[in-house]
């Protein structure tokens, strides 16, 4: 009972400390991690007044009211917080219904690719009052995007494989980027050629047989945590693999590898950096 | 209504069992029958080993293929054969006969049309495991064995002590009925704490996890074969030992004991060997639906209830059934693929309704 009780006043007493510390414009609650990244890149961090499940950057969002994310917004923790702007997912068409009856706006996230991202930066920082500061992070971060093209230019492009999920301790249901969205332009930016490229999805479970017949010349592994090495390594299941033969399975950790969000030039100069050491070789780091 | 006699059940009525000819006859032409029968399952068996390696996503030049003069390292099309494809045929093959025989086990058990080898909670039991792995293990490697296939034969097993434990409890004996409901309460139970465990773990897990759920044969290796092989040994023993017994146990319990069988060991042995084939089977590839109970009955339609006959035409035609099914799931999206539980429900229940309308 007295958990109950605890856990239902913290987020308010939260709510409270962050909306004294709210100097202007509206009160946002972020159902995206991604945006919550963008607003508090561009100083809307103090308007953010609640944040999803799955926000872990920056810091701060630890000291905000979680309210749900994707399947599950907790609507009526969302409307205790008195947002006058909550962010969602376009899928969401309920909670749209059910805040438009509250009056309360809402702004889409539309998940993409790189440009989405940008155009996402520059439309939330318009609508919390810093487009501004919206428009000179998106160059900012353009900026990064193009110093890593062109870093990596004349570079042998290796055809890489991009995996974000597998069954641990084995190659089983081994999911990679497909054609589409921000992971394979990511690649594209870090200077290599994606081997599932041609495929019109964003992601695909590459079966043993498509990991053979593609072929990949690099086998890059995001992870968002720290995992145990594996040892010895799974991927020596499929010898025939010019990745596996020649070594270079390489494992990127850090979650701004799945974040669409303003880390994305981070994420593509780690990629660029582990794809391409020799391009950075004489550069501090 | 017409008569019984009227209603084309005549032949029965005109043979006469005292008849020693007679009886030999219709001995003989059964046993002609079983070997049409095998005969054409074998056929199609064996038309799934040959053709299924041969169709996937990427073209394979066979002549490559067998070209030994090739170093195995240097000829993808060798490899793609014998590292990609050929286990996996072989695990479609593995785990459709191994599916089917249990669900011919199971129904002639529960003395239910409707049984499947998921029915008394192995496979959520199963799958249960297989999600808790996935989503809060770490990465785990103990050699041959990985976390996931690991926990999900644990939860498998797990399941079949609770199922007999309740089955157990206040009887004496072994109440089938007790068995039934204790499996499907036991289903929902694991069923709901696999959706509370998704709703607990990451989006990327969730997809993981989902995924695991729709089966998959994509094995990687002959490694999970073996160990899966080896498993199931016990219970390929069992099954050859059944088929008479269950033909007593379809009668009744009672009429089953008059004739000198030993009902509740030939319960228990089924129970057992059905629940330990079908563990092993889910933890190598997934709770692959439909399978268990739809060539059961087909097999039942074309070959009649004798479960000497029905048990090893089940086990060919389970497995061509799922190596056909997954030859069709890397196919029709090439190069994405359907999950191969997907299939056999969409290819097997319309085909299963024809059959069953064209019969009655």
């Amino acid at each position: 009972m007295l958990l109950v009780f605890v856990g239902a006043c913290r987020p308010r007493e939260d709510a409270r400390a962050t909306a004294e510390a709210a100097t202007a414009g509206p009160r946002v609650v972020s159902l995206v991690p991604a945006v919550t990244e963008m607003l508090f890149a561009v100083g809307a961090g103090p308007q953010v007044v609640g944040v999803s499940s799955y926000d872990k950057h920056p810091a701060e969002v630890a000291t905000r009211p979680r309210v749900g994310a994707l399947l599950d917004p907790d609507l009526e923790r969302i409307l205790s917080l008195k947002p006058d702007l909550v962010v969602t997912y376009g899928s969401q068409t309920a909670l749209h219904e059910q805040l438009a009856r509250a009056n309360i706006a809402t702004f889409t996230y539309r998940h993409g690719g790189i440009g989405d991202t940008l155009e996402t930066f520059e439309a939330v920082a318009t609508r919390v009052g810093r487009g501004d500061a919206g428009r000179a992070a998106a160059q900012v971060l353009r900026a990064q995007l193009t110093g890593i093209r062109m870093r990596v230019e004349g570079q042998p492009r290796p055809r890489t494989l991009l995996v974000f999920g597998r069954e641990p301790g084995s190659i089983r249901h081994v999911w990679a980027s497909g054609g589409v969205g921000f992971l394979h332009e990511l690649l594209d930016v870090a200077g290599a050629d994606n081997v599932f490229g041609d495929v019109a999805r964003e992601n695909i479970q590459a079966t043993s047989e498509l990991l053979l017949a593609r072929a990949p010349e690099v086998i890059v592994e995001l992870r968002a945590e720290t995992r145990v090495a594996e040892s010895p390594s799974p991927w020596l299941a499929l010898p025939g693999v010019p990745a596996v033969r020649q070594g270079r399975v390489l494992a990127l950790t850090g979650d701004q590898m799945v974040v669409p969000g303003p880390r994305l030039g981070q994420a593509a100069e780690a990629l660029a950096r582990a794809l391409h050491p020799d391009a950075f070789a004489h550069q501090p780091k | 209504m017409r008569a019984p006699a009227e209603s084309g059940v005549v032949r029965t009525a005109a043979w006469d069992p005292h008849d020693p000819r007679a009886a030999a006859q219709a001995a003989a032409g059964r046993r002609r029958q079983a070997w049409r029968i095998y005969g054409l399952f074998g056929t199609l068996l064996l038309a799934a080993i040959v053709g299924a390696p041969l169709v996937g996503s990427t073209p394979l030049d066979l002549r490559a293929v067998l070209d030994r003069t090739r170093p195995f390292a240097d000829n993808l099309d060798a490899q793609i054969f014998f590292i990609a494809r050929l286990p996996r045929v072989l695990a479609a093959g593995l785990v459709g006969a191994t599916l089917a025989v249990a669900g011919v086990v199971m129904q002639a058990l529960l003395r239910n049309p409707l049984a499947t080898p998921f029915t008394l909670g192995v496979s959520s039991g199963s799958a249960l495991g297989a999600m808790l792995a996935l989503t809060f293990l770490p990465t785990w490697t103990g050699g041959a064995l990985t976390s996931v296939p690991l926990a999900s034969l644990a939860g498998a097993l797990g399941a079949v002590a609770i199922v007999y434990a309740l089955a157990q409890v206040r009887h004496r004996g072994f109440s089938t009925d007790v068995l039934l409901l204790a499996g499907v309460t036991l289903n929902a139970f694991f069923s709901a704490l696999i959706l509370l465990v998704q709703y607990l773990s990451d989006f990327t897990e969730t997809m993981r996890t989902m995924r695991w759920l729709m089966g998959d044969l994509d094995v990687a290796g002959y490694r999970p074969l073996v160990i899966a092989m080896g498993l199931l040994l016990p219970a390929a023993v069992a099954f050859a030992w059944l088929p008479r017994s269950l033909n007593a146990l379809a009668l009744g319990a009672e009429q089953a004991g008059s004739r000198g069988v030993p009902v509740l060991g030939v319960q228990r042995l089924a129970f057992f060997a059905a629940s330990l084939a079908t563990g092993v089977a889910v933890s190598l590839a997934g709770p692959i639906g439909f399978v268990g109970i739809i060539v059961p009955h087909l097999v039942r339609l074309l070959v009649g209830a004798d479960h000497r006959i029905v048990m090893p035409a089940s086990a060919l035609f389970g497995a061509a059934f799922l190596m056909a099914c997954d030859a069709l799931a890397r196919l029709v999206l090439s190069p994405v693929e359907l999950p191969v539980g997907v299939v056999t429900a969409v290819v097997g229940a319309p085909f299963f309704l024809w059959l069953l309308i064209r019969k009655t």
